[in-house]
């Protein structure tokens, strides 16, 4: 019994880290190409969910929702990018942090005036609303487990993309030395606006996925949000691999932190103090293992330079 | 246009005055609001201490605000109920002396300044504003979900905490008591940025590889002065406390680290007064858009974007001409 339920806690992170791993590959993408911090980033994940509860509830179709969730924030993330993000590449850090904290207040803001400040339900389709039997008599959600499946595939599909196409080594070239590839003739503007683009559409899709299994609400974005600048830290910047690897460290490290913690505890104390001491150690597991990682490797686990 | 000197003036003799204005115009919540401004502009210095003249972005200075507000909350719950903290085998009484409880905020500020900035300061650049925010995430989470003083629900403090012969309770006592706290600030930001450790400060900002060419550690100048502006960004926290006689999670919060981010850049950093005014406009059009309209952020969001894209040095720099108006602009 133990065991099935640490492998289900185990999937459960995975499932939690593939989601983060969405919403990092935009983040450290656009931190490493652009040099930009984007606190914004959470807003495309609200603009997903909220697009994809939309349109589930207009055409009735889960599956519309979730495609549509990937349209809306993408063109969401094109508008903003051209008429703010350009305006602040060139600026300092601060003046991003700012400009994009300001985002967020326009943007949840903005939701909240149009739908009301009540949540949004977006249910999962009935067929997938249900449990699937894998080997060694473990029982698990069919919902979750599609979602570590597209969580994967889209790692896989933006490996493809960074290391063999045409775009990826612009997107590089781009990291590199932004000059030299508009001297080469890379439209960079464009690239820009691209690269953003797809980073706030993968925001938005795990915005609906996640905002299926909680509630679609305003300020759901926020929360992801500093997890996933967790998970670019520790990655490192700019990494899709570190992004990749990092989303699953802070995944696992988070759910297993939860269940396993107050077990650990409960060698030293009594029960109630045991799940007290382990509950408040478990919330604060991932801000520790960040701290620790940037203690020993002050530029993330896979971050080439210091930024 | 006026010289940056007079405007600092104006702006304190303005702050002295608006106990005067609220008996006015008969509306004493108008010195309630001021003390807000107050407190959070002591915050504001604090932060631009390390941001505006060090170059240390943090994004975690709420943790510091918010450990003075414990630590406050605290000390006064355990007053209250009569049950001492016991930290092991060590019992200490709780308090509402005021005088004792700035000076265990300023301690307990400073031991979390020294052991974030300890850590911090190993990194720069975007990892350092990260793990900043890591830390007071850290706090944040864990005054969460430890539930002895409140949780999620926070903590009340029935009274303000007391200081001999003084009635904390009446609005504009307990304005004066902020206000003389700002004074003390400035006075000791002031006197620290002409100090040596000041000046080593700007340099390391500049060159840090000079710095130490001269002799200097710049890493230890940094962290000397993050501990000092956590400790005056706690005390801020301990002020805002007794305020609202009333502490929660929220004070910890990452959107409280950007508030006073904000006001500090809304008012103009490399500016000791910047934060007055940051704090005195942010709160002002809080208040006022929150009046005309439910969607106030959304507007809020616009201004401050506005500001960011098109008028860097901040607000101070509108009413003043000097020589930092070309260096700002980098």
């Amino acid at each position: 019994m133990e065991f099935q339920l640490l492998i289900e806690q185990l999937l459960n992170g995975l499932q939690f880290g593939t989601m983060l791993f969405l919403m990092s590959a935009g983040l450290t993408l656009v931190f490493g190409v652009m040099g930009l911090i984007n606190l914004a980033h959470g807003s495309f994940y609200m603009i997903g969910a909220f697009g994809a509860a939309l349109l589930a509830e207009i055409t009735g179709s889960f599956f519309i929702g979730l495609i549509c969730s990937f349209i809306v924030a993408m063109f969401a993330g094109v508008i903003t990018e051209i008429l703010v993000i350009r305006k602040l590449y060139k600026k300092d850090h601060l003046d991003q942090v700012l400009a994009t904290f300001a985002l967020i207040l326009i943007f949840s803001e903005g939701i909240r005036w149009i739908f009301g400040a009540y949540p949004l339900y977006l249910n999962i389709p009935s067929e997938l609303n249900a449990s699937v039997s894998l080997p060694l008599e473990i029982i698990y959600s069919k919902y979750r487990l599609l979602i570590i499946a597209i969580g994967i595939l889209i790692a896989f599909f933006l490996y493809i993309l960074t290391s063999k196409t045409l775009l990826g080594i612009r997107i590089k070239a781009g990291q590199n030395d932004r000059e030299m590839i508009s001297v080469l003739g890379v439209n960079i503007k464009t690239l820009y606006t691209i690269v953003f683009a797809l980073g706030a559409a993968l925001a938005g899709l795990s915005g609906a996925l996640i905002g299926a299994i909680q509630s679609v609400e305003v300020g759901m974005g926020e929360p992801v949000l500093i997890l996933a600048f967790v998970v670019i830290i520790i990655g490192g910047i700019g990494s899709i691999k570190g992004a990749f690897v990092g989303a699953l460290l802070v995944g696992v490290t988070d759910t297993l932190g939860r269940f396993l913690l107050p077990e650990l505890f409960k060698l030293f104390f009594d029960n109630a103090d045991a799940n007290l001491i382990g509950s408040s150690i478990a919330s604060m597991s991932i801000y520790i293992l960040m701290a620790i990682v940037l203690i020993f490797k002050p530029s993330g686990l896979f971050g080439e330079r210091s930024a | 246009m006026i010289s940056e000197k007079k405007l600092n003036f104006l702006i304190l003799i303005f702050l002295f005055l608006v106990p005067l204005f609220s008996i006015l115009l008969n509306d004493i919540y108008i010195t309630t609001l001021f003390s807000k401004i107050v407190i959070l502009a002591i915050a504001g210095i604090g932060l631009n201490l390390i941001l505006g003249y060090g170059g240390m972005v943090s994004f975690g200075h709420a943790a510091f605000f918010g450990l003075g507000g414990y630590v406050t909350g605290i000390l006064a719950f355990h007053f209250n109920n009569y049950e001492p903290i016991q930290i092991l085998v060590f019992e200490f009484e709780g308090t509402n002396h005021l005088l004792l409880i700035w000076i265990f905020t300023l301690i307990f500020s400073s031991i979390l300044a020294f052991f974030i900035g300890y850590f911090s300061l190993r990194t720069s650049g975007v990892y350092f504003i990260m793990i900043t925010l890591a830390f007071a995430q850290m706090l944040y989470y864990f005054s969460i979900s430890w539930p002895t003083y409140g949780g999620e629900d926070g903590l009340s403090l029935s009274l303000r905490n007391q200081i001999p012969f003084l009635n904390t309770m009446d609005p504009i006592t307990f304005f004066y008591i902020c206000y003389v706290w700002l004074i003390i600030t400035i006075i000791i930001v002031k006197f620290i940025l002409n100090s040596p450790l000041g000046i080593s400060l700007k340099a390391s900002k500049e060159n840090e590889d000079r710095v130490r060419s001269v002799g200097i550690n710049p890493k230890k100048v940094k962290l000397i002065t993050f501990i000092i502006s956590g400790a005056i960004t706690g005390l801020a926290g301990s002020l805002y406390a007794d305020l609202n006689r009333f502490v929660s999670p929220t004070i910890l919060s990452w959107q409280m680290s950007g508030e006073i981010m904000i006001l500090v850049i809304l008012g103009g950093m490399f500016r000791l007064y910047g934060p007055i005014l940051g704090a005195f406009f942010y709160i002002i059009l809080e208040q006022f858009l929150g009046g005309i309209t439910e969607n106030w952020q959304f507007w809020l969001g616009f201004i401050i974007l506005l500001e960011v894209l098109y008028a860097k040095a901040g607000i101070m720099s509108f009413l003043i001409r000097d020589k930092y108006d070309e260096k700002t602009s980098s």
